[in-house]
């Protein structure tokens, strides 16, 4: 029996299609929010390095919901599952979709999601599913590159001027009632994580913890105490933002159904 | 029709170093290691191909060159297969191809140091985890400073030479 097919039969193939579909949606969604920025940007380095890593993560979305289709069985591509699907079918972090804000708010985004992202994909990487293994190897290469960036401007915002720190502050403030989500797990997570292919969410905590921290002490900005967490994304409860995001993501294929670039 | 020999894939390999990537003309699909395999199934040929980066838009262009260099030396079946696994590294551009890209003006990769053997290392704060000397392909000096991690397409970063002022692209590694 080959590592596919063990995969398969060890496994409830739903609780495996909606975690993949949680990896792809992440992607896709975060992709799009930081897309919004091109040619925005407050200059020219920061709107191309905004480009390339919405890019990089539109790339991830397609290799992940390639994936779940192919898992699901039910022969929907990658396309398929991103422009056809209703807001309550969509399996994001509520993270992923708070609006951009100002830049600072943008990164600080970026940089709670990449070192969680990293973290994952990192785990991940020795899945013994060998299809999440080396989409896991690939995409970790990305996002490492991501998190570089990211944390790096953090603390060059936070430890910058009296506005920079300030509006830093405020964006960690507001953005970390909704980094819990991220170590919440569910029965699809248990049943994933049961099965040995991916960590269980709750394990990456440590390790965030001291990524964020370090990180936030350089920023000289404070770290928020873990109260209240939202919490719904996962299960496809959203906020009001995702119909925006679905509306100017979706337009062309639901009013011109199956056009092609 | 009268059958036809095939051509050896030796012949073939041969044929794809002379498709020039799409982004960076002066190096070839084999010079930037993409190419893992060439094999006949059959009558059809079977190219597997590794992406460079996952939402790599010259993904698309790189797979109509290939079928179009192939299709015009009259190999008619073509089947792309794309492999994931092991991920594409800048330590397989070749040296002939880190030649061409500094005398086109593009900082080659620096040899057996892609990103989970530094940067990973940096992010995980472990030894071995030092940033890089660049070298300016224009001056060669190394006097030079990264704008961003980030460049005009996503395999580059970009740089600036302190002596001769002049900006530049490096082909990070990955």
């Amino acid at each position: 029996m080959s590592a596919q097919a063990l995969t398969d039969a060890a496994i409830d193939r739903s609780a495996l299609f909606e975690f993949l579909l949680r990896l792809g949606d992440n992607a896709l969604i975060l992709g799009h929010r930081v897309s919004e920025w091109c040619g925005h940007s407050p200059a020219l380095e920061e709107d191309i390095a905004l480009s390339n890593t919405a890019l990089d993560l539109i790339g991830q979305t397609q290799l992940w919901l390639g994936l779940a289709g192919e898992v699901e069985g039910k022969g929907r591509t990658a396309d398929n599952i991103a422009f056809l699907r209703d807001g309550h079918a969509f399996r994001n972090l509520l993270l992923v979709e708070r609006p951009n804000g100002d830049f600072g708010k943008t990164l600080m985004r970026q940089f709670l999601f990449d070192a969680w992202h990293y973290l994952l994909l990192k785990g991940l990487k020795g899945s013994p599913d060998p299809r999440i293994a080396e989409i896991a190897e690939k995409t970790l290469k990305e996002v490492s590159y991501h998190l570089d960036r990211s944390r790096d401007l953090v603390i060059r915002l936070g430890d910058g001027t009296a506005e920079s720190h300030r509006r830093m502050q405020q964006a960690l403030d507001e953005l970390w009632p909704y980094t819990g989500e991220m170590f919440m797990a569910d029965d699809a997570d248990m049943i994933v994580a049961s099965a040995g292919l991916a960590p269980e969410p709750s394990s990456l905590k440590a390790g965030w913890d001291e990524i964020i921290s370090e990180a936030l002490d350089e920023a000289t900005l404070k770290k928020p105490a873990d109260g209240f967490m939202h919490k719904g994304g996962k299960r496809g409860v959203h906020t009001e933002h995702l119909g925006y995001i679905l509306a100017d993501l979706q337009f062309l294929q639901r009013a011109y159904p199956g056009a092609t670039w | 029709m009268e059958a036809r020999l095939h051509p050896s894939t030796q012949e073939v390999w041969q044929w794809l170093s002379e498709v020039p990537d799409p982004e960076i003309p002066v190096i070839s699909l084999t010079d930037l290691g993409i190419i893992r395999d060439v094999e006949w199934n059959d009558d059809t040929l079977v190219v597997t191909v590794t992406p460079t980066y996952s939402g790599c838009p010259a993904t698309t262009i790189i797979n109509l060159d290939i079928e179009a260099a192939l299709a015009e030396r009259g190999v008619e079946k073509v089947t792309l297969k794309r492999q994931l696994s092991p991920a594409w590294t800048t330590d397989w551009i070749s040296a002939e191809g880190r030649r061409k890209l500094k005398e086109y003006g593009i900082a080659p990769p620096i040899d057996g140091t892609a990103v989970d053997g530094v940067l990973m290392k940096r992010i995980d704060r472990l030894a071995g985890a030092s940033n890089l000397v660049i070298e300016c392909p224009r001056c060669g000096s190394t006097k030079t400073e990264k704008i961003s991690q980030f460049g005009s397409t996503p395999c580059k970063a970009s740089y600036r030479c302190t002596e001769c002022l002049e900006p530049f692209d490096y082909f990070k590694c990955i």
